[in-house]
């Protein structure tokens, strides 16, 4: 049976939270550092990257948010057998208004119907915690910050579309990405990091995409057709020169990761899921003995 | 760079082009979603003096307030403007506001409001968070702290060397509608050949 201290996991959880929203993750840093040299010398694209290179530097040093929009709290939890849900959800609640008292999170739950904001980051649906059960024997929190503006900029088309031309192929997936991600301009904080849900339905579309964004930026997709997919598109959206924040240059899109779920006859969604370059993502895993290790 | 000192004139605003670099001080209001909604059913009196050759600050900060009760930003960085749009050209000439602060760009109502009235539209970089928050040394006062919460309060700050780019001006540029003009050729052959 696996055990665990609630108070000790409480804290580690805190941790966890806080790495998410003050420290950017290698993979994407890195990311960002070669787009950098890629634009040209002098250029606005370049001095936008020093800009956004030294904001990542100044908020890991001093633990303070990347971004003020500290998002939605996306949790993917997998749990050995017999480990309870609703314990861990009540930690994970009480992470989070810690995490706000010590302005690691901004209070970021609103009311839709009468506007009132919890004050604590945790209202109905916040934070979105999805668990899952697994053969191995240690517990893996899975945390992504997704900030408003990008979720906004973010979409859904069913194909065909005609205005596009776009079919129920690979091509039609292709058709609707491009014009996604020129209507996005720089709203979503360019350059995005692109999840892509191809088929599913409505709802497990718009998972799919977002699921791929748990991916790291240098993996390779299983499936063959798609990786080249990912990388004509990474290619041809950068020639769209909206560029970092939509002030113009070669850098758009920083990556793509696509997904595909069986679909119904009738339906073809493709949903897009937008990231901002501030790509908050951390784990975190947690042993039997108690100890735990964050990437 | 071209230092601004607020409260500013409608003449020393119209001489800013788009593309010119800036660095703001003085006293300025954040406003975003809730507050605009406010506004535009309210037209409260009590932000003229606060408003009036000033700038509004698209901004939900994080914030941390201290044993004395006063606050300070901990990290400020811009919200996307566009969700303004339907009111901000009205905002600005009614409270004489000189220039919003966002990210994002707005579109041809408010461009054309910047140009009537005598406005900018100010791009911070959007996530520098941590950085803009250097920018803001004292929190002056919050209003509506408890109606619209944290990030949708309007939060009285003033600012030294607030960075920011002039990409939408009082005389009819906008850098965003360039940007879009050109990216909208290139999209449309890459989907239709």
């Amino acid at each position: 049976m696996f055990q665990y201290d609630e108070k000790v996991l409480k804290d580690q959880l805190l941790e966890l939270i806080r790495l998410a929203a003050t420290d950017l993750p290698k993979d994407v840093v890195e990311s960002i550092q070669a787009a950098q040299q890629n634009e040209d010398e002098g250029s606005a694209a370049r001095s936008v990257f020093g800009m956004i290179l030294k904001n990542i530097e100044l908020a890991r040093a001093e633990a303070t948010p990347i971004c003020q929009d500290t998002g939605t709290n996306i949790y993917l939890v997998y749990i050995p057998e017999g480990v309870g849900m609703r314990k861990l959800t009540a930690l994970i609640h009480e992470a989070t208004s810690e995490a706000v008292d010590k302005s690691y999170l901004r209070p970021n739950a609103v009311d839709s119907i009468t506007g009132k904001n919890s004050g604590n980051n945790i209202g109905e649906g916040q934070p979105f915690i999805h668990f899952e059960e697994w053969d191995n024997d240690y517990i893996e929190f899975k945390l992504m910050l997704k900030g408003g503006g990008c979720e906004n900029v973010s979409t859904q088309y069913k194909l065909p579309d005609v205005g596009l031309g776009a079919g129920r192929d690979l091509d039609g997936v292709y058709k609707v990405i491009v014009d996604a991600v020129n209507a996005a301009q720089g709203l979503g904080c360019a350059p995005g990091i692109l999840g892509i849900g191809i088929g599913g339905d409505r709802t497990t579309s718009h998972l799919t995409a977002k699921s791929q964004l748990f991916r790291k930026m240098t993996d390779t997709n299983p499936n063959a057709d798609l990786v080249e997919m990912e990388s004509k598109l990474l290619a041809d959206l950068n020639e769209l020169g909206v560029g970092p924040m939509g002030f113009g240059g070669k850098t758009t899109i920083l990556g793509v990761k696509m997904g595909s779920m069986h679909r119904l006859p009738a339906s073809f969604f493709v949903s897009i899921s937008y990231m901002c370059w501030a790509y908050r993502r951390h784990s975190m895993i947690l042993n039997g003995k108690g100890e735990v290790s964050y990437d | 760079m071209i230092k601004l000192q607020l409260p500013i004139s409608e003449a020393a605003i119209r001489e800013l082009k788009m593309g010119d670099e800036v660095a703001i001080s003085g006293l300025m209001v954040t406003a975003r979603d809730a507050a605009h909604k406010y506004i535009h059913e309210n037209w409260p009196d009590w932000l003229k003096p606060i408003m009036d050759g000033s700038m509004i600050y698209h901004c939900g900060p994080v914030v941390k307030q201290h044993e004395d009760g006063s606050w300070s930003f901990v990290a400020a960085g811009p919200t996307t403007s566009i969700r303004e749009e339907p009111y901000e050209a009205a905002v600005m000439e009614h409270y004489k506001v000189r220039a919003v602060i966002g990210k994002g760009g707005m579109g041809e109502k408010t461009l054309a409001g910047l140009a009537k009235s005598g406005g900018v539209y100010l791009h911070a970089i959007g996530g520098m968070a941590a950085s803009l928050a250097k920018s803001v040394v004292r929190v002056h006062d919050v209003y509506m702290l408890d109606e619209l919460g944290v990030p949708e309060a309007f939060w009285h700050i003033e600012v030294e060397d607030f960075p920011a780019v002039v990409t939408m001006d009082s005389h009819g540029d906008s850098l965003h509608k360039s940007i879009k003009a050109k990216s909208d050729e290139v999209a449309k052959k890459l989907i239709f050949g």
